[in-house]
C-alpha cells in the first residue's frame, strides 16, 4: 500500500492513477458517512419515502463513481500491482 | 395451477441447470473458457449473497421494519465499492497462496495451524447450518403455497418431506459438479455458470413481480409513494444501533461467509474482475431491493391479516391469478435457495475434508502420506460425504427447530456467527503482529459469546437455555444474562450479540497477539500476507533435505493424479537440467509442490504431508549458507563471463593490430619493390648507354674505349653487389642462413675488418684507436658474419666521416653478460631525425654518390646481429657517428636452434 520512497516525482499519468487509487480508498468511507446521515434526521411522519429516495440516490451515486474508478483502475492493477 | 405442473416445471428447470453446468464443464475441460471467465459471470456468481432469505425474506423484513432491510444490502455495497482497500488484497492472497476456503486462509496465515482451521471450520458449519435449513424451509414453504392453493395453512409434514427431497437433489447436484476435480482451487466452471444463470433468473423474477406490483396492482410510482405514506412504516424512526450493527454485520458476513469467500476469492479467475464487480454487484443489489418496499406495502394493503409477509412475492401474483408470474417468482426463490446451498455445501465440504477428515485420516494411517492407498479417493470420498453431511445437518436443524423463527432472524444469527472470523482475518492480512494464539483466543471467545447470547436462545423455549438463565442469568448473576451482558439488556438482542461478541472477540485477539510470540512459520506467513503487494512470491521456507523425491512423487500422484503429478515433476526436473521424473528436492520445488497440493487438500494438510516425507520445515543456518553459496556461485559465474568477454575483446584487439601490421607490411613491400626496380634500373641504364656507344662508334680511341668499358665494368660490379646484398638480406630475413659457430677472438675479427674495410683508393688517412676493458676477448659466434658487420661499419666511416683527419675509436667493454663493441668516429654524426631510419632498407643519408651502395648495408648488419643473438644500435652523444654492437659471449641458443649448425 505504501508508495515507493525512492520516487519523488511521477509523470502526469502515473500521478493521475495514484490519485485514482486514493479516491478508491476514500469512496467506502464517504459511503459510510452518506449512509449514516438519514439516521440523524428528525423522526416523524412521511420520512420513510424521503429516506427511500435518499438511499437509492446515494446507492446510485456510489455505483456511478465506482464504475468510473474501476475503469481507470482496472488496468493499473495489472501493471503495477499497487 | 396444479401442483403437478409446478413439479414438472421445477424438474425441467433443474434439468436445464444440470445441462448448463455440464456444458460449461465440458467447454472448460476442452480449454474453451471464453465467456466462462468473464467479469460478468464473476459478478453474477457473487449474487449468491442474495439467498431465499433476501428473495422472500426482504419483503417480510420490510413489512415488519420498513427500510431497515436495506442494511443487509448496504453493508456488502460498501465493502465491494471499497474493493481497492480490502477485496483486492484478499483476492491476491487467495490466488497467491492457492487458498481453498476461509478456514484455509486463517490456518495458512497463522503458520498453517490446523487447530485454527478446525475452529474456523466448526464455526462455519455451526453458523451455516441454520442458514441452509432456512433455504430448505423457504423452498418447501413455497412448494406448499402452491400445493394448498392458499396463502395460509401450511402442513408441517409436507414441508419436511419436500425439504428432504430438495436436500437430496441439491446434494446430488453438488456432488456431481462440485467434486468433479479434486483441486478445490480450480474453478468449478459448471457450478459457477449454473449459479450465474440462477442469478439472472432470480433478478428477472423479482423485478417482474415488482413491475407487476407497481404498474399492475398499484398505479405507478406516485401511487406507491402514497401507499408508503399510508403504511404502518411511514414514520421515519430508524433504530440507530440496529442500522449501524446490521450494516456492519452484513458487510462482515459478505467477507466471512464460507460461500461468499468461495465465489469471491476461490473461484476468482482474474483479479481485474473485481474492478467490474465493484460497480456491477452494487447495481445488482440495488435492482434486487428496488421493489422490496413497494411489494411489502402493496401486500400489506391487499393480503388478509395474518398472511405470512415472507411469502408476499409468491402470494400476491397467486391471489391475482397471475399463475405464470407466480411460477417465475417461485423459480426465482428456488434459484436463490439452491445456488446458496450448492456453494455453501462446496465451501463447507472443502473445509471439513481438508481440516478435519484429512488430518484425522493422516493420523490414523500413522506412517504418513507415502504409504499405500489412494489419497485422491480418500479426499473425494471425504468431500462427498461432507456435502451430504452438511445438507443432512441443515435438514436436521429444520426438523429440530421446527422452522418457527422468521426467515430474517435466522439469517442474522447466521451472519453474526460467521462474522466472528472477521477480526482474525482482517488482523491477519493487515497486522503483522497478529499471532496464532491471539486468533485462536478471539475466535473461541467470539464463538462462545455468539452461541450464548443469540444462537442458543434462538431455539426458543426451554430446550437449550432454561428460562431462569434467560431471565436471571446463570447462578442468578444478573449481569451475565444472555441478552443483557453487563447490564446492557436495554439493547436489541441482535445488536447486543453483535456488539459483545465482536468486541470481546477483538479484545481477546488483540491482547492474545500482543502478549504471545509467534513461531517462525507464523512470522514468515504473516509478513507475506500483510506485504502481499510488495513481494508477490511465495516462500514458505522448505529446507533442502534428505527428502526422497520418489516418495514425494508417490504421494503427489495419489493427490494430483498420476498424469498431473508426473508432468509437474518432469517440468521441474527439466528446469533443474535433469532428465527423467525425479528432480532434486530443492526448497523451491518443495514449495511449488506444496502449493499444488494445497489446491487439493488445503495448506495445513499439504504442509503436513510434505513435512512427513521431507522432515523439518524451518529455515536453518545450513539453508541460509546454501543460499549464500548459490549467490556466490552466481557471482563467480558472472565474473567468469566478464573475463570471457574481456578475453574476446583482447583477441579482437590483437586481430586488429595484426591486420594493421599486415597492411603496413604490404605497403612496405610495395615500396621495397619500387625501390629495388629503381636501384636496378640506374646501373642498367648507364651500362646500356655506354655499351651502345661502344657498338655504334667504330672510330674510337683506345683510351676512350677503356674508359667506357671501365664504367660498364664498374656499374656491373655495383649491380652485382646490389644483387648480392639483396640476396643476403632476403636470406637473412627468411632466417635461412646457416651459422658456423666457433670460439673466435674479437680483436682478430677487428683486424681483418680494418684491412678489408679500407677501400682500394683510400690512403692511410684513418687513425684507429682501440680501447679494451680486457685483453683478448673471445666469443662463440659466426666469425664471417660478425666480420661482415664490422667491415660494413668501418667502410661506412671511410665513406661518410667528414672530418679532415678522420679518426675511429674501437671500444670493447662488458655489459652484463654481453660484450659491447663501439665504433665511434670524429665526424658530424647523424642527425636525430635520421637515426630512426638508419637501419631501414635503402635509407641513404646525405650524398648518394659517396655511398656507392644500395643503402642495404646497415639493414643487413641489423639482420645479422639479430641472427647472432645480439643487437646493433646507433649510440648518440659520442661526438661523432657511433654504433654499438652487442653480442652474447656465447651465441648458442639465442636464436632459433634449427638454424644453428654446430661445428
Amino acid at each position: 500500500m505504501k508508495e515507493p520512497s525512492n520516487t519523488v516525482f511521477l509523470e502526469r499519468k502515473s500521478y493521475r492513477k495514484r490519485r485514482m487509487m486514493d479516491a478508491a480508498r476514500v469512496l467506502p468511507l464517504v459511503g459510510v458517512v452518506l449512509v449514516l446521515i438519514p439516521l440523524f434526521w428528525s423522526r416523524g411522519d412521511g420520512g420513510t419515502s424521503a429516506a427511500l429516495i435518499y438511499y437509492f440516490g446515494v446507492w446510485l451515486l456510489l455505483i456511478v463513481v465506482a464504475a468510473v474508478l474501476s475503469r481507470r483502475l482496472g488496468d493499473v492493477d495489472a501493471e503495477t500491482g499497487d | 395451477m396444479s401442483f403437478n405442473i409446478l413439479i414438472a416445471v421445477c424438474l425441467a428447470y433443474v434439468v436445464v441447470l444440470f445441462l448448463v453446468a455440464f456444458v460449461a464443464e465440458k467447454r472448460a475441460s476442452e480449454g474453451r473458457l471464453g465467456w466462462l471467465r468473464s467479469p460478468l459471470i464473476y459478478t453474477l456468481s457473487l449474487s449468491i449473497y442474495c439467498t431465499a432469505w433476501t428473495f422472500y425474506g426482504a419483503v417480510g423484513y420490510a413489512t415488519r421494519s420498513g427500510l431497515e432491510f436495506l442494511t443487509i444490502y448496504l453493508g456488502p455495497t460498501l465493502v465491494v465499492v471499497g474493493w481497492w482497500l480490502l477485496l483486492r488484497k484478499l483476492v491476491r492472497i487467495g490466488r497467491q497462496f492457492r487458498i481453498t476456503s476461509i478456514a484455509d486462509l486463517v490456518s495458512s496465515r497463522y503458520g498453517k495451524s490446523n487447530t485454527l482451521g478446525v475452529v474456523v471450520t466448526l464455526l462455519a458449519v455451526v453458523g451455516s447450518t441454520p442458514y441452509i435449513a432456512l433455504q430448505l424451509q423457504s423452498v418447501s414453504l413455497s412448494f406448499s403455497v402452491f400445493a394448498n392453493e392458499a396463502p395460509v395453512g401450511v402442513h408441517l409434514a409436507d414441508i419436511n418431506t419436500t425439504a428432504l427431497w430438495v436436500a437430496a437433489g441439491l446434494a446430488l447436484f453438488t456432488v456431481l459438479f462440485g467434486t468433479r476435480n479434486l483441486d478445490a482451487n480450480e474453478r468449478h466452471h459448471g457450478v459457477v455458470t449454473a449459479i450465474a444463470v440462477e442469478a439472472v433468473v432470480k433478478l428477472i423474477a423479482l423485478v417482474a413481480v415488482g413491475v407487476f406490483v407497481v404498474w399492475g396492482v398499484a398505479g405507478g410510482p406516485a401511487d406507491i409513494m402514497d401507499r408508503i405514506q399510508q403504511s404502518p412504516n411511514a414514520a421515519w424512526d430508524p433504530n440507530l444501533g440496529r442500522w449501524i450493527s446490521l450494516t456492519f454485520l452484513s458487510g462482515a458476513a459478505f467477507l466471512c461467509l464460507p460461500r461468499m469467500f468461495q465465489v469471491l476469492v476461490v473461484e476468482n479467475a482474474d483479479e481485474r474482475h473485481l474492478a467490474t464487480a465493484s460497480w456491477a454487484f452494487p447495481l445488482y443489489l440495488l435492482l434486487m431491493s428496488l421493489f422490496v418496499l413497494p411489494i411489502a406495502v402493496v401486500g400489506i394493503g391487499m393480503m388478509p391479516t395474518g398472511a405470512n409477509p415472507d411469502l408476499f412475492v409468491l402470494t400476491i401474483p397467486l391471489a391475482l391469478d397471475q399463475n405464470a408470474l407466480a411460477l417465475l417468482a417461485f423459480l426465482g426463490g428456488f434459484s436463490s435457495a439452491t445456488s446458496m446451498v450448492i456453494v455453501a455445501a462446496i465451501a463447507l465440504s472443502t473445509m471439513v475434508s481438508n481440516h478435519i477428515v484429512m488430518p484425522l485420516w493422516l493420523q490414523a494411517n500413522g506412517t504418513g502420506a507415502s504409504m499405500s492407498g489412494d489419497v485422491r479417493k480418500v479426499v473425494l470420498i471425504a468431500r462427498r460425504t461432507s456435502i451430504a453431511g452438511v445438507l443432512a445437518l441443515g435438514y436436521a436443524y429444520l426438523r429440530i427447530s421446527g422452522g418457527g423463527a422468521s426467515l430474517a432472524a435466522i439469517g442474522l444469527i447466521s451472519f453474526a456467527g460467521v462474522a466472528q472470523i472477521l477480526p482474525a482475518m482482517m488482523g491477519g492480512i493487515f497486522w503483522r503482529g497478529a499471532t496464532r494464539t491471539g486468533a485462536l483466543l478471539g475466535l473461541v471467545v467470539g464463538f462462545a459469546i455468539w452461541a450464548y447470547t443469540i444462537f442458543l436462545p434462538s431455539f426458543g423455549g426451554a430446550s437449550l437455555l432454561p428460562d431462569h438463565i434467560m431471565a436471571q442469568g446463570p447462578f442468578g448473576i444478573g449481569w451475565l444474562r444472555p441478552q443483557g451482558l453487563f447490564g446492557t439488556y436495554g439493547l436489541d438482542p441482535v445488536v447486543h450479540a453483535v456488539f459483545w461478541s465482536i468486541f470481546l472477540n477483538s479484545c481477546a485477539f488483540f491482547v492474545g497477539s500482543v502478549l504471545t510470540f509467534p513461531a517462525p512459520m507464523e512470522r514468515l506467513q504473516g509478513a507475506q500476507f500483510v506485504n502481499i503487494f510488495d513481494h508477490s512470491k511465495g516462500a514458505q521456507g522448505w529446507t533442502r533435505s534428505m527428502a526422497e523425491t520418489e516418495d514425494l512423487l508417490v504421494m503427489a500422484q495419489r493427490i494430483l493424479g498420476p498424469k498431473q503429478a508426473q508432468a509437474l515433476f518432469r517440468t521441474v526436473a527439466q528446469e533443474q537440467g535433469k532428465a527423467g521424473y525425479l528432480p532434486d528436492p530443492e526448497p523451491v520445488f518443495l514449495e511449488r509442490l506444496e502449493r499444488e497440493l494445497t489446491g487439493s487438500v488445503g495448506a495445513a494438510t499439504a504442509h503436513a504431508m510434505v513435512e512427513q516425507i521431507v522432515g523439518g520445515a524451518s529455515v536453518s543456518v545450513k539453508d541460509l549458507m546454501a543460499v549464500a553459496d548459490e549467490t556466490a556461485q552466481i557471482m563467480e559465474y558472472s565474473s567468469q563471463l566478464e573475463a570471457k568477454s574481456e578475453e574476446v575483446a583482447r583477441a579482437a584487439r590483437q586481430l586488429r593490430e595484426a591486420n594493421d601490421k599486415l597492411t603496413e607490411l604490404s605497403v612496405q613491400k610495395d615500396g621495397f619493390l619500387s625501390q629495388i626496380s629503381h636501384e636496378l634500373r640506374t646501373p642498367m641504364t648507364s651500362i646500356r648507354a655506354f655499351s651502345e656507344i661502344l657498338r655504334e662508334n667504330d672510330g674510337m680511341t683506345d683510351p676512350e674505349r677503356r674508359r667506357y668499358s671501365g664504367i660498364i665494368h664498374d656499374e656491373t660490379v655495383r649491380l652485382t653487389r646490389l644483387l648480392d646484398d639483396l640476396l643476403d638480406l632476403s636470406v637473412l630475413e627468411n632466417g635461412q642462413i646457416d651459422l658456423t659457430l666457433a670460439h673466435v677472438s674479437i680483436d682478430g675479427m677487428l683486424d681483418r675488418a680494418l684491412l678489408s674495410g679500407k677501400p682500394h683508393e683510400a690512403s692511410d688517412t684513418l687513425r684507429v684507436t682501440r680501447v679494451s676493458s680486457r685483453p683478448n676477448v673471445v666469443v662463440r659466434t659466426d666469425a664471417d658474419r660478425l666480420t661482415q658487420v664490422f667491415i660494413n661499419l668501418i667502410s661506412n666511416v671511410y665513406k661518410y666521416c667528414d672530418a679532415t683527419r678522420p679518426e675511429l675509436t674501437l671500444r670493447i667493454s662488458d655489459i652484463g653478460d654481453d660484450i659491447a663493441i663501439d665504433f665511434v668516429d670524429n665526424g658530424t654524426g647523424i642527425r636525430g631525425r635520421d637515426q630512426a631510419v638508419l637501419f631501414e632498407k635503402f635509407s641513404r643519408l646525405g650524398d648518394e654518390k659517396a655511398a656507392g651502395g644500395a643503402g642495404l648495408g646497415l639493414a643487413i648488419c641489423r639482420e645479422i646481429m639479430g641472427r647472432l643473438g645480439g643487437t646493433i644500435a646507433y649510440l648518440p652523444g659520442q661526438g661523432g657517428a657511433a654504433f654499438r654492437v652487442t653480442l652474447p659471449v656465447d651465441a648458442t641458443g639465442t636464436q632459433n636452434p634449427p638454424d644453428l649448425k654446430h661445428s
